[in-house]
Protein backbone atom coordinates (compact mmCIF):
# COMPACT_ATOMS: atom_id res chain seq x y z
CA UNK A 1 0.00 0.00 0.00
CA UNK A 2 2.81 2.72 0.81
CA UNK A 3 4.27 1.52 -2.56
CA UNK A 4 1.08 2.15 -4.40
CA UNK A 5 0.40 5.76 -2.30
CA UNK A 6 4.70 6.30 -3.37
CA UNK A 7 3.39 5.97 -7.50
CA UNK A 8 0.11 8.45 -6.71
CA UNK A 9 2.39 11.17 -5.23
CA UNK A 10 5.74 10.85 -7.86
CA UNK A 11 2.65 10.64 -10.50
CA UNK A 12 0.86 13.31 -9.67
CA UNK A 13 4.31 15.37 -9.14
CA UNK A 14 5.95 14.21 -12.19
CA UNK A 15 2.80 14.79 -14.49
CA UNK A 16 2.37 18.72 -12.67
CA UNK A 17 5.73 18.99 -13.53
CA UNK A 18 5.84 17.89 -16.88
CA UNK A 19 2.74 20.06 -17.67
CA UNK A 20 4.58 23.28 -16.37
CA UNK A 21 7.62 22.37 -18.64
CA UNK A 22 5.38 22.54 -21.59
CA UNK A 23 3.90 25.81 -20.38
CA UNK A 24 7.18 27.34 -19.92
CA UNK A 25 8.90 25.93 -22.87
CA UNK A 26 6.13 27.25 -25.20
CA UNK A 27 4.91 23.97 -26.01
CA UNK A 28 1.15 25.21 -25.74
CA UNK A 29 1.09 27.76 -28.07
CA UNK A 30 -0.03 26.28 -30.98
CA UNK A 31 1.04 29.52 -33.40
CA UNK A 32 4.23 28.97 -31.64
CA UNK A 33 4.72 25.49 -33.07
CA UNK A 34 3.15 26.47 -36.08
CA UNK A 35 5.74 28.99 -36.02
CA UNK A 36 8.50 26.00 -35.79
CA UNK A 37 6.89 23.73 -38.19
CA UNK A 38 7.05 26.76 -40.75
CA UNK A 39 11.02 25.46 -41.64
CA UNK A 40 10.32 27.94 -45.28
CA UNK A 41 8.52 30.46 -43.91
CA UNK A 42 8.98 32.76 -41.15
CA UNK A 43 11.20 29.99 -39.28
CA UNK A 44 10.93 30.57 -35.32
CA UNK A 45 13.71 27.70 -34.41
CA UNK A 46 13.15 28.25 -30.73
CA UNK A 47 11.33 25.32 -29.66
CA UNK A 48 14.59 22.78 -30.95
CA UNK A 49 15.57 23.40 -27.59
CA UNK A 50 13.22 21.87 -26.22
CA UNK A 51 14.05 18.68 -27.44
CA UNK A 52 17.77 19.74 -26.61
CA UNK A 53 16.83 20.04 -22.86
CA UNK A 54 14.64 17.34 -22.49
CA UNK A 55 16.59 14.51 -24.37
CA UNK A 56 19.87 15.69 -22.65
CA UNK A 57 17.99 15.13 -19.14
CA UNK A 58 16.60 11.94 -20.47
CA UNK A 59 19.39 10.83 -22.02
CA UNK A 60 21.48 11.25 -18.91
CA UNK A 61 19.02 9.83 -16.21
CA UNK A 62 19.05 6.65 -18.95
CA UNK A 63 22.66 6.18 -19.27
CA UNK A 64 23.83 7.08 -16.34
CA UNK A 65 21.79 5.35 -13.67
CA UNK A 66 18.74 3.02 -15.12
CA UNK A 67 21.15 1.41 -17.36
CA UNK A 68 23.03 0.66 -13.44
CA UNK A 69 19.76 0.04 -11.77
CA UNK A 70 18.46 -3.66 -11.26
CA UNK A 71 14.81 -2.13 -10.76
CA UNK A 72 13.04 1.33 -10.48
CA UNK A 73 12.88 2.99 -7.37
CA UNK A 74 9.18 1.85 -6.58
CA UNK A 75 8.15 -0.47 -9.14
CA UNK A 76 9.00 -4.02 -9.36
CA UNK A 77 10.47 -3.76 -12.98
CA UNK A 78 11.63 -1.80 -16.14
CA UNK A 79 8.00 -1.91 -18.60
CA UNK A 80 10.43 -0.70 -21.43
CA UNK A 81 9.41 -0.71 -25.30
CA UNK A 82 11.00 -4.05 -27.48
CA UNK A 83 9.65 -3.26 -30.85
CA UNK A 84 12.56 -2.34 -33.32
CA UNK A 85 10.99 -3.29 -36.41
CA UNK A 86 10.81 0.21 -38.84
CA UNK A 87 7.39 -1.05 -40.33
CA UNK A 88 4.02 0.19 -42.13
CA UNK A 89 2.15 1.41 -39.36
CA UNK A 90 5.08 3.14 -37.58
CA UNK A 91 5.85 5.33 -40.37
CA UNK A 92 2.27 5.65 -41.72
CA UNK A 93 1.35 6.27 -37.70
CA UNK A 94 4.48 9.34 -37.43
CA UNK A 95 3.43 10.63 -40.87
CA UNK A 96 -0.79 11.06 -39.94
CA UNK A 97 0.53 12.38 -36.28
CA UNK A 98 2.31 15.04 -38.13
CA UNK A 99 -0.58 16.23 -40.24
CA UNK A 100 -2.42 16.37 -37.36
CA UNK A 101 0.12 18.37 -35.05
CA UNK A 102 0.44 20.92 -38.24
CA UNK A 103 -2.79 21.33 -38.70
CA UNK A 104 -4.16 22.20 -35.32
CA UNK A 105 -0.48 23.04 -33.71
CA UNK A 106 -1.16 20.62 -30.29
CA UNK A 107 0.35 17.31 -29.73
CA UNK A 108 -1.38 15.28 -26.99
CA UNK A 109 0.38 17.01 -23.78
CA UNK A 110 0.56 20.35 -24.90
CA UNK A 111 -3.31 19.68 -25.66
CA UNK A 112 -3.94 18.23 -22.48
CA UNK A 113 -2.84 20.89 -20.17
CA UNK A 114 -4.42 23.51 -22.55
CA UNK A 115 -7.99 21.45 -21.62
CA UNK A 116 -6.94 22.37 -17.77
CA UNK A 117 -6.43 25.89 -18.78
CA UNK A 118 -9.92 25.95 -20.94
CA UNK A 119 -7.96 26.88 -24.03
CA UNK A 120 -11.04 26.56 -27.06
CA UNK A 121 -9.11 24.39 -29.19
CA UNK A 122 -8.08 22.11 -26.66
CA UNK A 123 -11.90 21.58 -25.93
CA UNK A 124 -12.42 20.08 -29.74
CA UNK A 125 -9.30 18.81 -29.96
CA UNK A 126 -8.95 16.62 -27.07
CA UNK A 127 -12.31 15.00 -27.32
CA UNK A 128 -11.52 13.76 -30.95
CA UNK A 129 -7.65 13.20 -30.16
CA UNK A 130 -9.37 10.66 -27.83
CA UNK A 131 -11.76 9.59 -30.35
CA UNK A 132 -9.05 9.06 -33.15
CA UNK A 133 -7.04 6.39 -30.13
CA UNK A 134 -10.50 4.73 -29.85
CA UNK A 135 -11.11 4.25 -33.81
CA UNK A 136 -7.25 2.95 -33.68
CA UNK A 137 -8.28 0.41 -31.23
CA UNK A 138 -11.58 -0.73 -33.06
CA UNK A 139 -9.95 -1.11 -36.90
CA UNK A 140 -6.66 -2.84 -35.31
CA UNK A 141 -7.46 -4.20 -32.48
CA UNK A 142 -5.17 -6.30 -30.76
CA UNK A 143 -2.19 -3.93 -31.61
CA UNK A 144 -3.06 -1.69 -28.37
CA UNK A 145 0.32 -1.54 -26.25
CA UNK B 1 9.26 38.60 -25.67
CA UNK B 2 13.08 39.41 -26.27
CA UNK B 3 15.15 37.33 -28.76
CA UNK B 4 17.08 35.50 -26.83
CA UNK B 5 14.31 34.86 -24.03
CA UNK B 6 12.54 32.06 -26.39
CA UNK B 7 15.12 29.91 -26.59
CA UNK B 8 15.94 30.00 -22.85
CA UNK B 9 12.22 29.52 -21.99
CA UNK B 10 12.11 26.67 -24.68
CA UNK B 11 15.62 24.85 -23.00
CA UNK B 12 14.33 25.26 -19.43
CA UNK B 13 10.56 24.20 -20.19
CA UNK B 14 12.75 21.15 -21.80
CA UNK B 15 14.59 20.51 -19.02
CA UNK B 16 11.37 20.39 -16.87
CA UNK B 17 10.15 17.49 -19.30
CA UNK B 18 12.84 15.45 -19.19
CA UNK B 19 13.21 15.71 -15.70
CA UNK B 20 9.59 14.15 -15.22
CA UNK B 21 10.64 11.89 -17.87
CA UNK B 22 13.35 10.68 -15.65
CA UNK B 23 11.15 10.35 -12.81
CA UNK B 24 8.83 7.94 -14.54
CA UNK B 25 12.02 5.87 -15.89
CA UNK B 26 13.64 5.61 -12.32
CA UNK B 27 10.86 5.90 -9.70
CA UNK B 28 8.49 3.47 -12.04
CA UNK B 29 10.31 1.45 -15.06
CA UNK B 30 7.65 3.90 -17.34
CA UNK B 31 8.40 5.25 -20.15
CA UNK B 32 6.41 8.89 -20.11
CA UNK B 33 5.00 8.78 -23.15
CA UNK B 34 1.61 11.11 -23.55
CA UNK B 35 0.02 9.03 -26.30
CA UNK B 36 0.97 5.58 -24.47
CA UNK B 37 -0.59 6.70 -20.95
CA UNK B 38 -3.93 8.13 -22.80
CA UNK B 39 -4.35 5.02 -24.69
CA UNK B 40 -3.52 2.69 -21.84
CA UNK B 41 -5.75 4.89 -19.85
CA UNK B 42 -8.92 4.01 -22.41
CA UNK B 43 -7.97 0.47 -22.27
CA UNK B 44 -8.14 0.20 -18.59
CA UNK B 45 -6.47 -2.70 -17.40
CA UNK B 46 -6.68 -4.08 -13.64
CA UNK B 47 -3.49 -2.92 -11.88
CA UNK B 48 -2.38 -0.71 -15.25
CA UNK B 49 -5.20 2.21 -14.50
CA UNK B 50 -4.51 4.18 -11.62
CA UNK B 51 -0.93 5.52 -11.89
CA UNK B 52 -1.67 6.75 -15.67
CA UNK B 53 -4.78 8.77 -14.24
CA UNK B 54 -2.48 10.28 -11.27
CA UNK B 55 0.13 11.49 -13.93
CA UNK B 56 -3.13 12.84 -16.11
CA UNK B 57 -4.54 14.61 -13.38
CA UNK B 58 -1.24 15.97 -12.43
CA UNK B 59 -0.99 17.32 -16.00
CA UNK B 60 -4.37 18.64 -16.79
CA UNK B 61 -3.97 20.16 -13.06
CA UNK B 62 -1.03 22.10 -14.06
CA UNK B 63 -2.80 23.33 -16.70
CA UNK B 64 -6.14 24.10 -14.27
CA UNK B 65 -3.38 25.96 -12.06
CA UNK B 66 -1.22 28.32 -14.84
CA UNK B 67 -4.43 29.01 -16.70
CA UNK B 68 -5.19 31.16 -13.63
CA UNK B 69 -1.69 32.27 -12.57
CA UNK B 70 -0.23 32.41 -15.95
CA UNK B 71 -3.04 32.85 -18.83
CA UNK B 72 -0.03 34.43 -21.10
CA UNK B 73 1.72 30.65 -21.59
CA UNK B 74 -2.14 29.95 -23.34
CA UNK B 75 -1.75 33.26 -26.37
CA UNK B 76 -1.12 32.11 -29.70
CA UNK B 77 -3.84 29.97 -29.77
CA UNK B 78 -4.75 29.21 -33.63
CA UNK B 79 -8.16 31.57 -35.22
CA UNK B 80 -9.74 28.58 -36.37
CA UNK B 81 -13.28 26.94 -36.90
CA UNK B 82 -13.88 24.23 -33.84
CA UNK B 83 -14.16 21.60 -36.77
CA UNK B 84 -10.63 22.55 -38.02
CA UNK B 85 -9.46 21.79 -34.30
CA UNK B 86 -11.42 18.24 -33.91
CA UNK B 87 -9.79 17.18 -37.60
CA UNK B 88 -6.57 17.50 -36.54
CA UNK B 89 -7.27 16.25 -32.88
CA UNK B 90 -8.54 13.38 -34.84
CA UNK B 91 -5.52 12.88 -36.68
CA UNK B 92 -3.12 12.91 -33.77
CA UNK B 93 -5.43 10.49 -31.62
CA UNK B 94 -5.30 7.87 -34.64
CA UNK B 95 -1.62 8.51 -35.40
CA UNK B 96 0.18 8.40 -32.46
CA UNK B 97 -1.62 5.02 -31.68
CA UNK B 98 -0.92 3.92 -35.40
CA UNK B 99 2.75 4.94 -34.75
CA UNK B 100 3.21 4.03 -30.88
CA UNK B 101 3.90 7.23 -30.10
CA UNK B 102 4.27 11.05 -30.56
CA UNK B 103 6.54 13.94 -29.40
CA UNK B 104 7.18 13.16 -25.69
CA UNK B 105 7.08 9.13 -25.91
CA UNK B 106 9.41 9.15 -29.24
CA UNK B 107 11.04 12.68 -29.24
CA UNK B 108 11.83 12.42 -26.03
CA UNK B 109 12.32 9.36 -24.40
CA UNK B 110 12.44 7.35 -27.46
CA UNK B 111 15.63 9.71 -28.89
CA UNK B 112 17.02 9.47 -25.62
CA UNK B 113 17.15 5.80 -25.67
CA UNK B 114 18.81 6.03 -29.31
CA UNK B 115 15.96 4.06 -30.42
CA UNK B 116 16.34 3.64 -34.50
CA UNK B 117 12.15 3.37 -34.08
CA UNK B 118 11.31 6.68 -32.33
CA UNK B 119 14.68 8.39 -34.04
CA UNK B 120 12.70 7.60 -37.89
CA UNK B 121 9.08 8.32 -36.32
CA UNK B 122 10.41 11.39 -34.73
CA UNK B 123 11.95 12.60 -38.42
CA UNK B 124 8.27 11.88 -40.37
CA UNK B 125 6.37 13.49 -38.04
CA UNK B 126 8.31 15.99 -37.86
CA UNK B 127 8.42 16.56 -41.63
CA UNK B 128 5.43 15.92 -42.49
CA UNK B 129 4.11 18.33 -39.36
CA UNK B 130 6.75 20.80 -41.48
CA UNK B 131 4.73 20.01 -44.55
CA UNK B 132 1.30 20.73 -43.69
CA UNK B 133 2.16 24.22 -42.33
CA UNK B 134 3.78 24.33 -45.99
CA UNK B 135 0.14 23.62 -47.76
CA UNK B 136 -1.56 25.71 -45.19
CA UNK B 137 -0.01 28.69 -44.89
CA UNK B 138 2.05 29.29 -48.12
CA UNK B 139 -0.40 27.51 -50.87
CA UNK B 140 -3.50 27.57 -48.98
CA UNK B 141 -2.56 30.96 -47.47
CA UNK B 142 -4.57 30.22 -44.58
CA UNK B 143 -2.67 32.33 -41.80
Amino acid sequence: MMRRGTIAGLMLFAGALFGLGLAVSGMTQPAKVIGFLDVLGAWDPSLAFVMLGAIGVYTAAYRGLALKMPRPLFAPRFSLPTLTAIDAPLLAGAAIFGVGWGLGGFCPGPALVALGAGAPAALWFVPAMVVGMLLHRAVRPGFDP
Amino acid sequence: MSAWLAPIRALVGGVLIGGSAALLLLGAGRIAGITGIVGGALRARAGDLSWRLWFLAGLIGAGVVLGRVWPAAFSGQLARPGWWSAGAGLLVGFGTRLGNGCTSGHGVCGIGRLSRRSIVATAVFMLAGAITVLVVRHVRGAP
